[in-house]
């Protein structure tokens, strides 16, 4: 890539690129103050408590993209981690159907959302608000107390490092294979979701559908104008949405083996990951930005939480200043704002 | 009555006969469980009402901040810190603090949406995080006060000629809210500013005080809705306003005020909270369990909208 080029790029994706300098930073800096930093139990342990949250927020960004908002990305999360409790264990094949019935679960929802949406004509943030409280109601009637039964070797496999995969369901050897021996520190999480993200986010985003759902956020009349599936698009878009949120309620299931069906938790999931999507550099008018910014959204925010275990800083202090961190990240939108030529520029 | 409803009334006659239905189909099941219809009494539906003005009267600010095509999500957290810090505080003073914070709330809200320009969806998330965060901050390590005022404790349980005080608190600030909105410019200028900002700015409209008015007037409701539960639960606590958020948004989409700004009258947000009022009344008198009255919440939502929450074709 050449420098004008590059230059170009970075000023397109502003909010991305200080998204992704903020987050390089935090990291280096957290794991240098870490006394067992740059290791990979601690990295095994961030990438644990990211996964969750980073999914939901891949999901909100879809419907953020539309210039919508989805009010029920934690709902269905929560939904899918009741439904994981239930059915992750017995033989592999079993294992394998109640893998594929959690995701079914979530990407029907989503589509139930997503035909609300386009065939029911109605706000997306309203409809995902009541949609939200029937996820919740589900997962309510599936799980009316936590608890759950999740497969044992599962879950260690799937929370730790790529070694600790291959020695329990004994295969490259267990684990001491030549070929798998560079990526054996590695936290399956953080593959977990690069490869989600690699072989879904990444082709949709060059699909025809994936460029519609980006033309109906910046102008949808011109999109519709322009001859684009607009409704599918707007299906697939939540579809995707509900995907996305499953893969996240079915980690969390496999990471803490329960399921818990907990309003305040939904909605702080909810919150939090259209806080991340803004953090990641997408516009919350819709249009511009996209899932791997979301990601980075969601680290960004993790890593602040991390700060509180290695600082000396009295937990009551926590919450005040992880919100003025959010709202302080968030400002940083001022910019726009402050370089506006025009007033009118403003009112868009 | 005329067979052809305007696009602004219809919302608010649908609303008004679900909840004839709901009243219908609560005595029905009374009636034929236990042969009694409490549903109907005047004193019941007092009562219903009287614990109905919190979210009343958080509905009646987020109607305004709606109106203008924008959100205030710091309902919850403006709530509690209101009430919490005013019973610290305590004595005559209580009530002033709490509309003291409840105005400097509106103005962080309506400074950073209107001038710094910065998503209301967004910003007034975090101004909920860093209350919450100064209000376990201030409690943190030792325990203030948090018993009610008997000011507060009138204000929320007392009767007058029968009537909870609540009820009148409630009325008192619909009538000024409908006040605003239909008799003064700046009400107009909210509708206007909804509608389009950029139309309403070149018209002459200053929208950015007029966002600022918005915002204030919503956490005003908030702090007022802090003062009348607190004294309703005796003492302000944290986490008291969660409860109310979500219920208040709906309220006001039920009532036929449209998400995105611009349009939607008083009447139909009052119509929208009575209705979740009884809903959840009615659920709880038939003790269905919280899964049952989340799905059916939502349920009700999605198919009123359906009827006539509806947008416009996207053609052009």
């Amino acid at each position: 890539m050449t420098t004008a080029s590059l230059g170009r790029w970075l000023s397109r994706n502003m909010g991305f690129s200080a998204a992704l300098l903020l987050l390089a930073i935090l990291f280096l800096t957290y794991n240098s103050l870490h006394p067992r930093g740059f290791s990979s139990a601690v990295a095994i342990q961030n990438a644990n408590e990211t996964v969750a949250i980073a999914f939901v927020a891949m999901a909100q960004t879809l419907p953020v993209l539309l210039g919508g908002l989805d009010l029920s990305v934690g709902a269905v999360m929560t939904l899918t981690n009741c439904v994981a409790s239930e059915v992750l264990h017995g033989s592999p094949l079993q294992i394998v159907f109640g893998v594929g019935l959690t995701l079914l679960t979530g990407t029907l929802f989503g589509f139930m959302n997503g035909c609300i949406v386009v065939y029911g004509r109605i706000q997306p943030i309203i409809a995902t608000l009541a949609t939200g409280a029937v996820a919740i109601g589900l997962a309510l009637l599936i799980r009316p107390k936590p608890g759950g039964n999740v497969d044992d070797d599962l879950s260690w496999a799937l929370t730790n490092s790529v070694w600790d995969l291959a020695d329990t369901y004994g295969f490259a050897e267990g684990g001491e294979a030549w070929w798998i021996r560079p990526f054996a520190d590695i936290p399956v999480p953080f593959l977990i979701v690069v490869i989600v993200a690699t072989l879904v986010w990444v082709p949709f985003r060059r699909s025809v559908i994936g460029r519609t759902v980006y033309a109906i956020g910046s102008a949808e009349g011109a999109a519709y104008m322009s001859g684009l599936p607009i409704q599918r698009a707007k299906i697939v878009a939540f579809t995707l949405g509900g995907f996305l949120a499953s893969c996240g309620g079915l980690y969390l299931a496999i990471q803490t083996s329960s399921g818990n069906a907990d309003i305040q938790q939904a909605g702080a999931y909810t919150l939090n990951s259209i806080a991340a999507v803004v953090l990641g550099g997408t516009s919350l008018l819709g249009g511009t930005g996209g899932a791997i910014g979301s990601l980075v959204g969601a680290m960004i925010l993790r890593v602040i939480s991390f700060y509180f275990r290695i600082l000396d800083i009295d937990p009551l202090l926590q919450p005040l200043i992880e919100g003025l961190v959010l709202l302080t990240a968030v400002s940083f939108g001022v910019f726009r704002t402050l370089r506006v030529r025009n007033q009118l520029d403003l009112f868009r | 009555m005329q067979l052809s409803l305007s696009a602004e009334n219809k919302p608010i006659v649908i609303s008004s006969l679900f909840v004839v239905a709901i009243l219908i189909a609560g005595t029905a099941y009374t009636l034929w469980t236990a042969g009694t219809a409490p549903l109907l009494s005047v004193g019941y539906l007092l009562q219903q009402l009287q614990t109905g003005s919190f979210l009343g009267i958080c509905a009646a600010g987020m109607m305004m901040v709606i109106l203008l095509g924008h959100i205030d999500l710091s309902i919850p957290w403006t709530l509690t810190a209101a009430a919490m810090t005013a019973t610290a505080v305590g004595g005559d003073m209580a009530l002033p603090t709490a509309l003291a914070v409840g105005l400097a709330v509106g103005l962080v809200n309506g400074i950073g949406v209107a001038y710094l320009r910065i998503p209301s969806m967004i910003f007034t998330l975090g101004v909920d995080t860093v209350l919450r965060g100064l209000m376990v901050a201030q409690t943190g390590g030792f325990a203030p006060q948090d018993t009610a005022t008997p000011l507060m404790l009138f204000l929320a349980k007392d009767r007058i000629l029968g009537i909870p005080v609540a009820i009148l608190v409630w009325a008192a600030v619909s009538l000024v809210i409908v006040t605003i909105l239909t008799r003064t410019g700046f009400g107009r200028s909210i509708y206007a500013t909804g509608s389009r900002e950029g139309a309403a700015y070149l018209s002459g409209i200053r929208t950015r005080r007029v966002i600022v008015g918005a915002f204030v007037i919503s956490s005003l409701c908030a702090s007022i809705a802090g003062v009348l539960l607190t004294g309703y639960s005796a003492k302000a606590y944290q986490g008291m306003g969660n409860a109310f958020l979500l219920p208040a948004i709906a309220a006001v989409v039920l009532g036929g005020t449209h998400i995105l700004g611009g349009k939607g009258r008083y009447v139909g947000t009052l119509i929208g909270v009575i209705l979740i009022v009884l809903l959840n009344s009615v659920l709880s008198i038939m003790q269905m369990p919280e899964a049952g009255r989340q799905i059916i919440y939502g349920t009700v939502i999605v198919s009123m909208l359906l009827v006539y929450g509806r947008n416009q074709r996207v053609t052009s």
